[in-house]
This record gives C-alpha cells, sequence and structure tokens, in this order.
C-alpha cells in the first residue's frame, strides 16, 4: 500500500549504505556512511566525522573534528540529511 | 521498533553515550526501552575534568531524551543486518 506513494522518507532510505552528510543542532556536523534510519530520523552512521564549529575569542570561526567507527545519532537532534554532493 | 532491538542487541557491551550537555559517559549497557531510556553499569564519565560531579558514580539511568550519540565500535554491530531492518521499515 504505502509502497506506491512517495513520502519524504524515501530519499533517506535511497541513501542507505551511502555517505551522506547531516547537519545537526548546536552548531554540529556529521558525515558518514548510513546504514539504519527510522521515522524519527534516528540514524546510524559508519566512519563517521564529526565537525563542531565554535569562534575563539576574536570571533573568529574554529571546526574541530571527532570521529567515530559507529555512531548512533538520536533523532530529534537533526535537522537536515543529504547525500554530500548536494551540499 | 528498529532502534529498540538494535538497543537490546548491544545489551551486556560496553558503550559510550554523549549527551547533550556535553557530558560522556561510558558503562555497560545494561537495559533499553522504547524511548531509548538506558541502564548503564561500571560508569566513568570520559571528561571527568570537565564535569567531576559524576566521578563517584557507578550505575545511572539515563533519559532518552538527553542522548545525543551513542558511540559503538564496528564489531558491536551487524551493518547488513541494519540496512535490511531499515530497507523493510520495521
Amino acid at each position: 500500500m504505502s509502497e506506491s506513494k512517495s513520502e519524504p522518507l524515501d530519499l533517506v532510505r535511497l541513501l542507505l549504505d551511502e555517505k551522506i552528510h547531516v547537519k545537526l543542532r548546536g552548531a554540529r556536523e556529521l558525515s558518514g556512511k548510513l546504514q539504519a534510519y527510522d521515522s524519527h530520523c534516528n540514524l546510524v552512521l559508519s566512519d563517521a566525522v564529526e565537525t563542531i564549529y565554535d569562534t575563539n575569542e576574536n570571533n573568529e570561526l574554529i571546526s574541530r573534528n571527532k570521529t567515530s567507527e559507529i555512531l548512533f545519532v538520536r533523532g530529534d537532534s537533526v535537522i537536515l540529511v543529504s547525500s554530500p554532493s548536494d551540499e | 521498533m528498529l532502534f529498540l532491538s538494535f538497543f537490546k542487541t548491544l545489551v551486556d557491551r560496553e558503550i559510550t553515550v554523549e549527551l547533550k550537555n556535553g557530558v560522556e559517559i561510558r558503562g555497560v549497557l545494561k537495559t533499553a526501552d522504547q524511548y531509548f531510556n538506558l541502564k548503564l553499569d561500571n560508569v566513568t564519565c570520559i571528561n571527568e575534568s570537565k564535569f567531576p560531579h559524576l566521578s563517584s558514580v557507578k550505575s545511572i539511568f539515563l533519559r532518552g531524551s538527553t542522548v545525543r550519540y551513542v558511540h559503538l565500535t564496528n564489531n558491536d554491530v551487524d551493518t547488513n543486518l541494519l540496512q535490511d531492518a531499515s530497507r523493510r521499515g520495521e
């Protein structure tokens, strides 16, 4: 039934096993391979790289990266999910 | 229910939970429920110098809504199983 109707999360389904880019609350971004998702946008990424943006004492933008082999992301932090090419 | 089953498979494994307030807690997952409330045993706070109030805590209940990330390692998960379950929309 739901197979014939298209919904927004169909796009996310097409990104399974692909490298994705995620924008999160709190000036954070993630890139990694999408392994799982659900309707709340809870995600599991593999080889995830998190980029955290901040400003230093001179008000200049700085960023730092953190890596994780497998990362579960709670959906309520997620702002957008895209493929890395269409940033 | 996909992620609830996912957390059930992680019971008795050591995981690292990063909360929305920046606290990072490492411990053995004991139980998880539908809200992703978690109970961890043998906990250590990774950034203890920043958050010293957790230094004597041994066992902890975490409300699911406060979680930002759960950090895992490759041998904790079967990625093929996860992808198949996501495609089926479980």
